[in-house]
C-alpha cells in the first residue's frame, strides 16, 4: 500500500478510494438501487476528489466498475487533463478511441455528447454486451421534467435532468425501441446519480 | 469510510470473493437489471461449497453485501435446515454481518425454493439460488438453440409443452419451476419455487436477483416489473390451494408442507415458511394440532431435509 501511494504521488495523481473494498461496495449498492429503481436519485457516501472535470460520483462509479476487462471511451472533455492517467492507474482499464468498442463511456460534457447510436447496443443473443454511459450533468433535478415509465417504476416518475443536448430524448426513444438491445445510462451530478436503463420509456 | 467495520475472519477478503470477481459479478448484475429476465453469463469463481449448495446465490450475495446489512437465509421456507444454516454461518464468518430469521428485518434474503409469505418492501434484496437457469433446457438441450429462442422471443415450444399437459391431465400439471414471462419479453425460470409463489414476483417492491453457480448465469427482476405465469385463455394460471389450514398456526393463506407423523399414515399440513408460522403462533393464532405433544415434537421444518427437489 505505501509503495502504491508513493508511486501515485510521484506521478502527481489524485488518490482513489481510501478503503477500496467498502467504498466500492457502498458505491455498487447505490448503483444497484439506481438501476433497479430507475429515475430515483442515489447519494454516494464516498468523498473522492478526482481530477477536473471528473465529478466525484462519476469517479466512484469508474473505480467501482472499471478494470482491465472493460474498454473505456472518454469524451474530449474527460480525455484532457489528468483523467486518463487517473483512470489507468486506479482501474487498469484500457482506453479506446472508438465509441463502438467501449464497454463504458465517460462523458464529462453532456452538451457535446455523441449520438447514442455510436455506442454498442449488444447482440440478439447477448444484449448484455452493450455500453453503459456515465453522463455528467449540472443537475439531476433542475432540468425540464420528463415522465419515465417501465421496469423499476411504480406507475410513472417525473425526472428533471438538466444539461442534456437538443434531441436527446428523441435519441432515447430510438434506443428504447431497440429493446432488449440498447445502451444504459448513469447520470451523475456531484455526489448523486440516477439510472436510466434501456427498458425505460421517456415522454417529454 | 468511517463506518465501523464488522469483525470477520480476515484470513479472507471481506465476503470471501476477491475484488476482481466482485466487479465482474456486479457488472453482470447491473446488466441483468437493465434486461429483466435475460440470463447474463458471468465467469464464476469457485466457492467453498459444492455445486448443489447454492454457490450461484452465494456469489451474488457476496458481491452485494456490506457491513451494515442484515442477512436471512432460507431453504424451502425454513431458516434451520442444513443448507440454510451452513450458508448463514459462512457469511457470518466471512462478513461478520448480523443475521436474522425475521423477514421484515432482513436487508438481503438468500433463498432456495420459496418466497417468504410476508410481503417484501422497497430496498430489500431477494437472492435466489438457481439449480437450472434455462427454462427451455428440458425441451432443448443445446445452449446455441435456447440462446436463439431467447434472442428472437420464440417460445412456442414451451406453450406446446404446457398444452400437452392440458391434453393429458386436463390441466397444467407443472407445480414448481412454473415458467414466467418477464416484462413481456423473456421467458424465465422462477427457480423451483412452488407456483403458489409466482404471483409474488410480479410488481414486487423489492429487488429480485438470481444466481446459477454451475451454469454461471445471473438474471434479475427489478422492482415493479411485469411477471406473468404462462397460461391459456381457457386454462388460466391458478395457484395451489389446500382444503385445510396450517395445523400449527391456523393460516389459510400460506404455502403448506405435508409432514408425516407416524408409520400408520398420520400426517398434518404446516406452513413451509417457518418464521411466518412462528410469528403467527407468537401472536396467539393456533391450528388444530397446536397443543399437545405432537406439535411440540415436530418443528415445522421436520421432514424437509430429505426433500427430493433439485438442489441449487
Ligand atoms: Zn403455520
Amino acid at each position: 500500500m505505501s509503495e502504491h501511494a508513493t508511486t501515485m504521488e510521484a506521478a502527481g495523481l489524485k488518490p482513489g478510494f481510501a478503503d477500496p473494498v467498502f467504498e466500492a461496495q457502498t458505491t455498487f449498492r447505490t448503483l444497484l438501487n439506481a438501476l433497479a429503481y430507475a429515475g430515483r436519485p442515489g447519494m454516494l457516501s464516498t468523498r473522492l476528489d478526482p481530477p477536473h472535470p471528473l465529478g466525484p460520483a462519476s469517479a466512484a462509479v469508474a473505480l467501482t466498475l472499471f478494470d482491465f476487462e472493460t474498454p473505456v471511451w472518454l469524451d474530449a472533455a474527460a480525455a484532457a487533463g489528468g483523467v486518463p492517467d487517473y483512470l489507468r492507474f486506479h482501474t487498469g482499464a484500457p482506453l479506446v478511441a472508438e465509441e463502438g468498442r467501449a464497454r463504458f463511456a465517460l462523458i464529462a460534457d453532456a452538451m457535446q455528447m455523441p449520438p447514442l447510436d455510436r455506442f454498442a447496443i449488444g447482440e440478439d443473443r447477448y444484449p448484455d454486451r452493450s455500453a453503459t454511459l456515465i453522463v455528467q450533468v449540472p443537475s439531476l433535478a433542475a432540468g425540464p421534467a420528463v415522465t419515465w415509465r417501465g421496469p423499476g417504476i411504480d406507475g410513472a416518475r417525473a425526472v428533471s435532468i438538466a444539461g442534456l443536448p437538443e434531441g436527446f430524448w428523441t435519441q432515447w426513444a430510438d434506443n428504447h425501441a431497440l429493446y432488449p438491445l440498447g445502451v444504459d445510462i448513469i447520470f451523475t451530478a456531484g455526489q448523486a446519480l440516477i439510472g436510466l436503463p434501456r427498458g425505460i420509456e421517456a415522454e417529454g | 469510510m468511517s463506518a465501523a467495520r464488522p469483525a470477520w475472519d480476515e484470513a479472507y477478503n471481506f465476503a470471501y470473493l476477491d475484488e476482481q470477481t466482485k466487479r465482474m459479478i456486479r457488472r453482470a448484475l447491473l446488466k441483468a437489471l437493465a434486461v429483466p429476465g435475460y440470463q447474463v453469463p458471468f465467469g464464476g469463481r469457485e466457492m467453498p461449497l459444492a455445486y448443489g449448495w447454492g454457490t450461484g446465490g452465494m456469489q451474488v450475495t457476496a458481491s452485494v453485501i456490506g457491513p451494515s446489512d442484515t442477512l436471512k437465509v432460507i431453504d424451502q421456507g425454513a431458516d434451520d435446515t442444513t443448507n440454510a444454516v451452513s450458508i448463514r454461518r459462512f457469511f457470518q464468518r466471512v462478513t461478520g454481518v448480523n443475521t436474522t430469521e425475521a423477514t421484515e428485518q432482513a436487508d438481503i434474503i438468500q433463498t432456495r425454493h420459496r418466497i417468504p409469505e410476508v410481503p417484501l418492501r422497497e430496498g430489500q434484496i431477494l437472492v435466489y439460488q438457481v439449480p437450472q437457469p434455462e427454462p427451455l433446457r428440458k425441451l432443448e438441450p443445446r445452449e446455441t438453440e435456447t440462446r436463439k429462442m431467447h434472442g428472437f422471443g420464440e417460445y412456442g415450444l414451451m406453450h406446446v409443452r404446457l398444452y400437452e399437459d392440458i391434453a393429458r391431465f386436463g390441466h397444467i400439471a407443472t407445480t414448481y419451476s412454473y415458467p414466467v414471462m418477464v416484462n413481456g419479453r423473456y421467458l424465465m425460470s422462477p427457480t423451483p419455487i412452488p407456483k403458489f409463489d409466482n404471483p409474488k414476483m410480479r410488481n414486487n417492491p423489492a429487488i429480485q436477483l438470481f444466481g446459477a453457480g454451475r451454469e454461471k448465469r445471473i438474471y434479475a427482476i427489478p422492482p415493479y416489473t411485469r411477471v406473468e405465469s404462462l397460461d391459456f385463455e381457457d386454462h388460466p394460471f391458478e395457484v395451489q390451494r389446500w382444503p385445510h389450514a396450517c395445523a400449527l398456526c391456523g393460516s389459510r393463506e400460506s404455502y403448506l408442507d405435508e409432514v408425516v407423523l407416524d408409520d400408520s399414515g398420520g400426517r398434518m399440513f404446516v406452513c413451509s415458511d417457518t418464521h411466518y408460522c412462528a410469528t403467527r403462533r407468537a401472536a396467539g393464532h393456533s391450528g388444530a394440532m397446536a397443543e399437545g405433544s405432537v406439535a411440540r415434537a415436530l418443528a415445522p421444518s421436520a421432514g424437509k431435509q430429505e426433500d427430493s427437489h433439485e438442489r441449487a
